[in-house]
């Protein structure tokens, strides 16, 4: 898919002949977001949808007190420190952004009256800024009103590097402008296509000016609001205890009519997920608990009950193999998976291909994740009905034995394929965690047939993930051949989380292994296009770009994607409940209810 | 016992804390794991906010820097500052004490209310059928681990009678009747767990030491007297054979706080154990530390306890 075809689905969208749902999936089989797909329209002219909740209740509260258990319950509630989904999830209860993306990655406005447009001319046409105006009449949990200064305070506090705030990156670089006390500018220095990062979805919770002005910086640990947050949610703050618990009660002030639901919300934190899951699908105990990292099997047996369901949302993270292409065997200036090495087997295409054809993805789906990891061939989610048409992926040992016999690597006698004394060896790594494990045997076995030796070898998760610069054992050294985890796109634009392949990402000793491009993968093709993105101000020519960085990932074997891990929650039957994979799961907390 | 004994326990234990410490510090530090590795994975977020958070809270400077810090810190009574949390580690383990020493406490109760009579009763008839049973009974209920029998009653309890909560909840939100009858009915696992994996191995003491005092000379002496049996066991036997239980109890006093980190991570019971849990899931080291510590010092607080109590019951052991 080029500039034209998406110029041309974007026309069929404006006449009527495609739905935008259409051009969405269209947009995720080919490696963006939903969000961003949705953001090409709304710069073509096309007027995002209206991004309503279903809401039933008719009256403000009654419906008692809701349970939501997090089995690691937020540590922190200023969103602007919130680190994980845990904290932000927390904060979400009692702040709130400008707006929130729903699960079809459109725009939701809650503290803005309306989303930016062309048509009203919000959005300016050049793409360096954007004009949000602000809802009227909402008051902050102590009764100020809520106004512009919030909003520009917010990113004064951000932009600050003394304050450490975590959601720097969406602030540093802009200007924020107060029109009037309800409208606001944002201006950015160079044309942005993706606009709605700041004061936008998980990292853009708004915090009151009066109660942290006085702690911008280097205080800003020391504010006593950290711990008591005032904000302009649905629940006002009751008790907080980190890792413990959160609670709330109804905010009777709340900007939205007949919102929220319930009297009191408690988000007790703690326990495992399996546990978790049992609390809310089997004893009905709580009524909704998050990230059930539980095996399918066992969820689908705990449903069974009745009392509960597990509801799957589309998100960015993906279970993935990536492949060296350094050699991880040979040290050079101190440092193994060296620039200066390319690895001796991994690098010829045909082995590579023959590798991505003997990972059995639908018997990962089937067999380990279930519902909770779709088999894909893409970098980013894929939705079943585009799936085979745009990329293709087979799992076939016979067509992988051709391919390796083709290009002269030929079984020894200990039935390990060889070319030049070089032996199909590889060591193949994941952190422990037993859906993993079984990945790693299902791969081991399709591999042993075709002639190609694997090793596994597992390492614990606080190892592995860790930036520890002296542990060799850490995904970033990948001291090894093969290794295998989810990684996770945590912003709808996916500018940053395509930098992993860039040349300048890689890790090396010498930036202590801190770069983002772990395979080691260097194209000078990736690098030209990925520039070009960056500087891009046509929206349509720069979505173009990234499905073509898409494809050059996958066509050059660089990772093999396994499955697509969606957002999975454990809920009571009769909550409803909406979930975004593209904002926070407390995101559309005041449209949550009970049927009755 | 003197005074000068005791003021000399407690200068001894002054210098085995400050080596605890200097070994909990060392380990922690070398351990794998950095308190902003999520941060430094997350491509959203600039590595210059790490890195100033870093700085921030001196994580680079050499370990035995910052060793010397924490300790100046905490001879003034500053415990720390959370990194995961950005509060103080004091406010953190205040919060979380309270729940813990109840249940623990809770659990200290049952243990010895089960096993006295049960170790009683079981020395002084030896071998007798009731003995072989609570034999049998003490033997499994000492080899179960915690997590398994917790696991297990809330299989039973929670799961298929829906007798129990399984998930603790320190603010029940209710008060008066309500609130009690709430607070014992969540309670009761957890400290159930706890107090009988305790108590099991509290009736093996009991029983062993009821059968050393009930051979003894005097006791016979008593019974020849013509003193009722039952005296003779509650005046005689159980005083002398409470001695050496008494000290075990406290010695074992850290034995149970380990126990309940375990308990505590199962019931979802906020104390101080799923607190170091979640604080070393998160690489939060200063409130890793901190806990410990506490742990460390609870630790030499009851063996010193357990002297002076031994010392206190049987005068014929002297301190000097």
């Amino acid at each position: 898919m080029d500039e034209r075809d998406l110029r041309r689905l974007i026309g069929r969208v404006k006449n009527g002949s495609l739905s935008r749902r259409g051009f969405v999936q269209r947009m995720i089989a080919v490696g963006l977001t939903a969000p961003m797909a949705t953001q090409l329209l709304a710069h073509s002219g096309v007027a995002m949808a209206q991004s309503a909740p279903t809401y039933k209740p008719t009256k403000r509260g009654g419906g008692g007190l809701l349970k939501v258990l997090w089995w690691q319950g937020p540590t922190l509630l200023n969103p602007h420190f919130a680190v994980g989904t845990k904290d932000q999830d927390g904060s979400r209860l009692f702040y709130e952004p400008l707006a929130g993306w729903d699960p079809h990655g459109n725009l939701r406005p809650i503290l803005a009256a309306a989303i930016p447009g062309r048509e009203d001319g919000t959005l300016a046409a050049d793409g360096k800024s954007v004009t949000w105006k602000l809802k009227k009449g909402v008051t902050w949990h102590d009764g100020k009103p809520f106004t512009a200064d919030d909003v520009v305070f917010n990113w004064q506090y951000s932009k600050d590097p003394a304050t450490a705030a975590v959601t720097v990156a969406n602030y540093k670089d802009i200007l924020v402008e107060k029109v009037d006390d309800y409208t606001i500018t944002i201006k950015f220095d160079k044309p942005t296509p993706f606009w709605a990062n700041a004061f936008v979805g998980p990292q853009g919770m708004i915090i009151p000016k009066h109660l942290y002005a006085d702690y911008v910086g280097a205080k800003s640990r020391d504010a006593p609001t950290n711990l008591k947050p005032v904000g302009t949610g649905p629940y006002k703050f009751k008790e907080f205890r980190p890792g413990d618990i959160v609670s709330g009660e109804i905010n009777t002030n709340y900007h939205m009519d007949n919102k929220p639901y319930f009297d009191a919300i408690e988000m007790k934190g703690g326990g495992d997920a399996v546990s978790a899951a049992r609390a809310v699908l089997q004893t009905g105990e709580f009524d909704f608990a998050w990230n059930m990292q539980v095996e399918d099997e066992i969820l689908l047996r705990l449903e069974k009950g009745g009392k509960g369901h597990v509801v799957i949302s589309d998100g960015g993270n993906i279970e993935h193999i990536q492949l060296n292409q350094t050699d991880p065997w040979t040290e050079v200036d101190g440092e193994r998976s060296s620039l200066k090495t390319k690895h001796p087997t991994l690098s010829d295409p045909a082995v590579k291909q023959a590798l991505s054809m003997l990972v059995d993805k639908q018997s990962v789906q089937k067999y380990i994740y279930g519902r909770t990891g779709v088999a894909t061939a893409n970098f980013v989610n894929n939705p079943e009905k585009f799936r085979s048409k745009d990329t293709k992926y087979e799992f076939n040992v016979e067509k992988a034995t051709e391919i390796l016999e083709k290009a002269g690597w030929k079984k020894g006698d200990d039935g390990i394929r060889a070319k030049d004394g070089k032996k199909l060896k590889f060591v193949y790594q994941t952190s422990i965690n037993q859906p993993r494990q079984k990945t790693q045997a299902i791969v081991k076995q399709a591999c042993q047939k075709a002639g190609i030796d694997i090793e596994v070898k597992a390492v614990t998760a606080s190892v592995f993930f860790s930036s520890d610069v002296a542990n060799p054992d850490t995904y970033t050294h990948f001291y090894c051949d093969l290794q295998m985890y989810t990684t996770t796109m945590t912003q709808p634009d996916p500018e940053l989380f395509m930098n992993q392949f860039c040349s300048w990402e890689v890790a090396t000793k010498e930036n202590k292994w801190q770069g983002r491009n772990i395979t080691r993968w260097r194209s000078q093709e990736y690098d030209d296009n990925y520039k070009a993105a960056q500087v891009e101000i046509d929206p349509v020519k720069r979505a173009a770009m990234f499905i073509k960085a898409n494809d050059l990932v996958i066509n050059n074997y660089v990772v093999i994607p396994v499955v697509a891990r969606p957002g999975v929650v454990a809920m009571n039957a009769k909550l409803s409940a909406q979930i975004s994979g593209w904002d926070n799961n407390t995101w559309a907390i005041q449209d949550w209810y009970k049927e009755t | 016992m003197s005074r000068q004994y005791l003021i000399r326990r407690l200068l001894i234990a002054i210098p085995s804390l400050l080596g605890i410490s200097i070994v909990l510090f060392t380990v922690l530090a070398l351990a794998p794991g950095d308190p902003f590795g999520e941060l430094a994975s997350n491509p959203a977020i600039p590595p210059e906010v790490a890195a100033s958070l870093r700085a921030k809270f001196g994580l680079d400077d050499p370990v035995w820097i910052r060793y010397m810090h924490w300790l100046v810190a905490m001879v003034h009574g500053d415990w720390g500052f959370s990194f995961a949390s950005r509060i103080n580690v004091d406010t953190l383990i205040l919060q979380r004490l309270p729940t813990t020493l109840i249940v623990i406490g809770a659990a200290q109760i049952l243990a010895i209310i089960v096993a006295l009579p049960v170790g009683v009763l079981a020395g002084t008839r030896p071998y007798s059928i009731f003995d072989q049973v609570a034999n049998t009974l003490a033997f499994i209920g000492f080899s179960l681990p915690t997590f398994f029998t917790g696991l297990l009653l809330i299989l039973i309890f929670s799961v298929r009678l829906d007798w129990l909560p399984m998930v603790y909840r320190a603010d029940l939100g209710s008060t008066g009747w309500t609130w009690f009858v709430a607070e014992i009915k969540q309670s009761i696992m957890p400290v159930a767990v706890l107090g009988l994996f305790q108590g099991a191995s509290l009736v093996r003491y009991v029983r062993s030491a009821v059968l050393d005092v009930v051979r003894l000379d005097y006791v016979t002496t008593a019974r020849s007297k013509g003193i009722g049996e039952r005296k003779v066991i509650t005046r005689h036997v159980v005083r002398t054979a409470l001695i050496p239980v008494v000290t075990l109890v406290a010695l074992q006093m850290p034995v149970v706080f380990g126990g309940a980190i375990v308990t505590e991570q199962i019931f979802r019971v906020p104390g101080i154990g799923s607190l170091l849990i979640s604080a070393m899931l998160s690489n939060d080291t200063p409130v890793v530390m901190a806990v410990t510590f506490v742990f460390a010092c609870l630790v030499v607080l009851f063996n010193l306890i357990a002297d002076i109590l031994y010392g206190w019951l049987d005068p014929r052991i002297a301190y000097r």
